[in-house]
């Protein structure tokens, strides 16, 4: 907990009295149990076409909902209206749902127990509030950025964005009551050149971050310096050699690494998937659990985490939405499978004993479902460094910034492109590729990983948009990475490929 | 409004236009939602619920004495009557704080062309868990049945209406009722080996036949039970109107005016300009969006709440009418608003809510695969992600049922595979267009599900390589 505090206007809403009226509600319908949370979750949007504002967008989403079991069965509604009439009706209504559902239903749904945690609250580590910034203060800040990109002769156009989202979130069933708050933001800046030959673009490798609006003003990450080389780096590309298509060796910046992260191990770790509950939409797993402690996921070298807990991490909360306090668990150790992530119904339903608190709706609209913690590569305790890693390599490529990225509906084939590859010949950069995909199949891959950089290379990437369930929830997640050496790696020219 | 609220959602739009600061100028967009969905895996039912939700923005302009205009959004749910008047202040607060807008222009006025199946002063439509008593009981009935015969079921059926109310000081007021639903159902084997899936766009649930549905994949799931393991290559390829959709769909989405005109996607031309008037298909299929389309009907005018490359808050209750982005085989227009549309030297052509593409020869799906010697036949496609915006290249997977036809019939079930291929590029290669018929976009479906596509043949499909999920 650090020294912010929930907004008043949050705490001020009569919490704990639409918590009683609906939680009485539903015990009085015949719900066996019933959690309740009221959220209010602020958005601004700000876009600059070349400078010029495109768009100021401020919103501001409040409601309430209950989620009950009734006879096992689930049942859930929502309401926009903060009354305690509003609330007991939608427990109400949520019971009937249930009770109407239950024809449907053949699993008795149970959730593994948690400690009460009484009355608790939490709030996410960040030093400026960015909704107390004026609007006219950020815009002209990007206006500066882009025209800085501008400036450069090979930028014909520049884009920026900000987006900045606060979210206070009230749960309880009746026996951990919490009430949390937490912050985060996503720059993005990219310049465009355009000739009579086509054009190409690059944007800043800056990830989102649970943090306030000191992230853009130099905690965190330098923008000054990551803009003045980008018009440079951009330039490059325009002249660079389309690649040959090939096997290469490649050296991955954890800029680019994160999202191979999320989709390869992040989501195929998840225990819903892997039980098949996703299958007719975002797909199943690989990673089936008669394969836990088992699977040969990646080389020896690998060492995959799970978390709610590291500071600033956009999957970071103090508990979850079922009253479970954040944790950091392993998910795969020495390159095998040790870990799922867990909601309190997979738990019990699988035997896990306690869940290790991945329960998030994304809305007061939406029932909780298991979403992702931030899923971690861990460095290796006095590792190389990333010049260190490029110096072991002959033939390869080092790729920086995530771009294009794909993947099946278990989790075995993918494909990745990228903001910048450049060209490893004799453990030397030389010069940027463009054209660039790389392809391979989940755990060939990660067993062909000879190397993780050390400490000083990990960086914590992240999205703010991965999208899962139907309906279609969105979770902001974190995923950290070192820079890393794999060998052998299938790369296609995408010109080719078309 | 219900809730307790003692405002409609029209009398909120008048009341924040009348609290606007006097000689200012305002949009006020109301919407009501009201949502209802089930969900189900391996036979049995996972999740569901009902929601219904409120927002009402806001967007305060303030004019300035050289011509420029500061615009600010505000968008807020749930609010209550009294706090109508805040929105309203805080809108123009952040107006007066913002630089000029960049797509300026005068507030559009009311167009009487602008045709509604409602008037102004109606009730909003909403939907609840009731739309599901009929459909449940089907439901549970093919869920034991699918049980009996060693099936599993997996799926999704929602329903929701959203109202939207757009009122400006310029004397616009104009309404919609959006009603939209779907069913998705997946079928697999028991071991999960095999893997069929289909699904249903609807507005009202009523001509949703699950155990029809069901039948059908039943019928894929033995199509499968010949197993063929096919290597990465090019392939001649039937796409079903539901794969058809999904790739039109994304290149819809890329075809707006402003990227094109700066060179900066697949419309533009080389040296400046865009691509409009260039032959893209070989055959003279044509692609359109048409509010009035039967069983697609969406908005037929602009309810912008924010500005975006091709999109203006100026815009609001523009005719957005029907609208030929392909016209027998050639580029006709790119989506713009009056901006853009400047900008790009085009008409304006605002983007509407649904997508057609037809001009085939009436072929069903079935006379296709008849008259197929060897080829591919696609289900669906999943995971699709845009590679390379110069040539639009996009990479995805084949999902739920890759089938060999040799000979014009149905041989057995092939490998998944990995795609990267271009929707432009496909126009060009174009074999056979079929019957165009609704369908629901795999892929997009979630919040573009307003679609009528044929099947298409397409030659040398890219395969780039094999997926091994199944």
């Amino acid at each position: 907990m650090n020294g912010q505090q929930i907004d008043a206007e949050f705490t001020g809403l009569p919490l704990k009295q639409l918590a009683d009226a609906a939680l009485d509600a539903a015990r009085q319908s015949g719900a066996a149990h019933a959690d309740f949370r009221v959220e209010r979750i602020r958005g601004q949007h700000i876009s600059l076409s070349d400078g010029n504002l495109q768009n100021l967008s401020d919103s501001d989403d409040s409601g309430l909902a209950v989620r009950v079991i009734v006879n096992g069965t689930w049942g859930f509604a929502s309401a926009v209206d903060l009354t305690p009439e509003a609330a007991a009706a939608a427990a109400r209504q949520a019971t009937d749902v249930a009770k109407v559902a239950a024809a449907m239903n053949t699993e008795h749904i149970e959730l593994a127990p948690e400690p009460a945690y009484g009355d608790v609250t939490w709030v996410s580590d960040y030093e400026v509030d960015p909704f107390t910034v004026p609007a006219k203060e950020k815009a002209e800040l990007l206006a500066a950025w882009s025209r800085g990109l501008m400036d450069h002769p090979a930028v014909t156009h520049a884009d920026a964005r900000l987006l900045q989202v606060k979210e206070c979130k009230f749960y309880t069933d009746g026996a951990t009551t919490t009430t949390q708050q937490r912050v985060r933001l996503h720059p993005q800046l990219s310049a465009s050149s355009v000739t009579d030959s086509g054009f190409e673009d690059m944007r800043t490798l800056a990830p989102p971050a649970g943090r306030g609006w000191e992230y853009l003003t130099g905690a965190g990450w330098n923008f000054e310096a990551e803009l003045a080389e980008l018009p440079e780096f951009l330039a490059a590309k325009l002249i660079a050699p389309t690649v040959d298509a090939g096997q290469y060796d490649l050296v991955i910046d954890p800029s680019n690494l994160w999202l191979t992260i999320h989709e390869s191990i992040g989501h195929a770790t998840e225990l819903d998937r892997a039980l098949g509950y996703e299958a007719a939409y975002a797909g199943t797993s690989f990673a089936t659990p008669d394969n836990l402690n088992r699977l040969r996921y990646g080389s020896p070298v690998m060492h995959v985490t799970g978390d709610r807990t590291v500071a600033h991490g956009l999957s970071t909360v103090g508990y979850d939405d079922e009253g479970v306090a954040g944790q950091s668990w392993d998910l795969i150790k020495d390159g095998v499978l040790t870990g799922y992530q867990l909601d309190r119904r997979m738990a019990q339903m699988k035997g896990f004993g306690r869940s290790n608190g991945c329960a998030f709706a994304d809305s007061p609209g939406h029932m909780p479902m298991q979403r992702m913690a931030n899923v971690s590569l861990q460095p290796a305790e006095n590792g190389p460094s990333t010049d260190d890693l490029i110096a072991g390599v002959e033939n390869g490529i080092y790729i920086q910034g995530d771009k294009s990225w794909s993947i099946d509906m278990q989790r075995y084939n993918f494909q990745f492109t990228g903001q910048r590859f450049f060209r490893i010949r004799n453990g030397q950069l030389d010069g940027q590729l463009k054209d660039v995909a790389y392809q391979a199949t989940t755990t060939d891959f990660w067993n062909s990983m000879e190397a993780v950089g050390g400490p000083q290379t990990w960086v914590l990437g992240g999205a703010f948009n991965c999208g899962k369930g139907q309906p279609g929830q969105v979770a902001p997640v974190s995923h950290g990475a070192p820079a890393a050496l794999f060998r052998n790696v299938r790369i296609l020219n995408t010109a080719e490929e078309n | 409004m219900p809730n307790g609220s003692s405002l409609t959602p029209q009398s909120t739009v008048d009341k924040a236009l009348s609290l606007a600061r006097p000689g200012s100028e305002c949009v006020v967009i109301a919407q009501e939602s009201s949502t209802a969905n089930l969900r189900w895996a391996g036979n049995t039912l996972t999740t569901n619920g009902v929601a219904v939700t409120r927002a009402l923005t806001v967007v305060s302009i303030d004019r300035r004495a050289d011509g420029s205009a500061g615009v600010g959004t505000v968008t807020r749910t749930g609010l209550r009557p009294d706090q109508v008047e805040d929105l309203v202040r805080e809108a123009e607060k952040a107006a007066s704080d913002a630089s000029g807008a960049e797509d300026v222009a005068e507030l559009t006025g009311p167009d009487a062309s602008i045709r509604s199946a409602r008037s102004w002063d109606e009730v909003p439509e909403t939907t609840d868990f009731g739309i599901f008593r009929g459909f449940a009981g089907d439901l549970g009935t093919s869920l034991r049945t699918a049980e009996a015969a060693g099936r599993k079921l997996y799926g999704f059926a929602e329903h929701e209406v959203d109202s939207v109310f757009v009122g400006t000081s310029s004397g616009v007021r104009l309404r919609y009722d959006q009603p939209a639903g779907r069913l998705e159902l997946n079928a697999k084997s028991a071991d999960e080996s095999r893997s069929a899936w289909d699904g249903v766009a609807t507005r009202d649930f009523t001509d949703v036949d699950v155990a029809s549905v069901e039948a059908g994949l039943a019928q894929r799931l033995e199509w499968q039970t010949r197993r063929v393991d096919l290597p990465a290559g090019r392939y001649e390829t039937i796409l079903p109107p539901t794969a058809t959709a999904d790739l039109m769909t994304y290149m819809f989405w890329s075809a707006g005016a402003r990227d094109a005109a700066e060179g900066r996607t697949v419309f533009s031309r080389a040296g400046g300009g865009t691509r409009v008037g260039e032959r893209l298909a070989t055959v003279p299929v044509s692609i359109y969006s048409d509010p009035h389309y039967p069983g697609l009907e969406c908005a037929p005018f602009v309810a912008a709440g924010g500005s975006g490359r091709d999109t203006s808050v100026f815009d609001n209750g523009l005719p957005a009418g029907r609208a030929a982005w392909i016209h027998e085989g050639v580029l006709s227009a790119l989506h713009s608003s009056r901006y853009s549309a400047t900008k790009a030297g085009l008409p304006v052509t605002p983007a509407v809510d649904n997508l057609i593409m037809d001009g085939g020869t009436g072929a069903t799906l079935p006379e296709m695969i008849a008259s197929t010697k060897r080829g591919l036949l696609l289900t669906c496609l999943w995971y699709i992600r845009e590679v390379d915006p110069q040539t639009l290249l996009l990479t995805g997977l084949t999902r739920d049922g890759v089938y060999l036809v040799e000979n014009g019939e149905v041989t057995g079930a092939v490998n998944n595979f990995r795609f990267n291929e271009s929707p432009v590029g496909i126009l060009s290669r174009l074999a056979e267009v079929g019957a165009t018929s609704k369908t629901l976009p795999r892929e997009w479906g979630d919040y573009f599900n307003r679609a009528a596509m044929p099947p298409i043949r397409v030659a040398n499909f890219n395969m780039s390589s094999v997926s091994k999920a199944s």
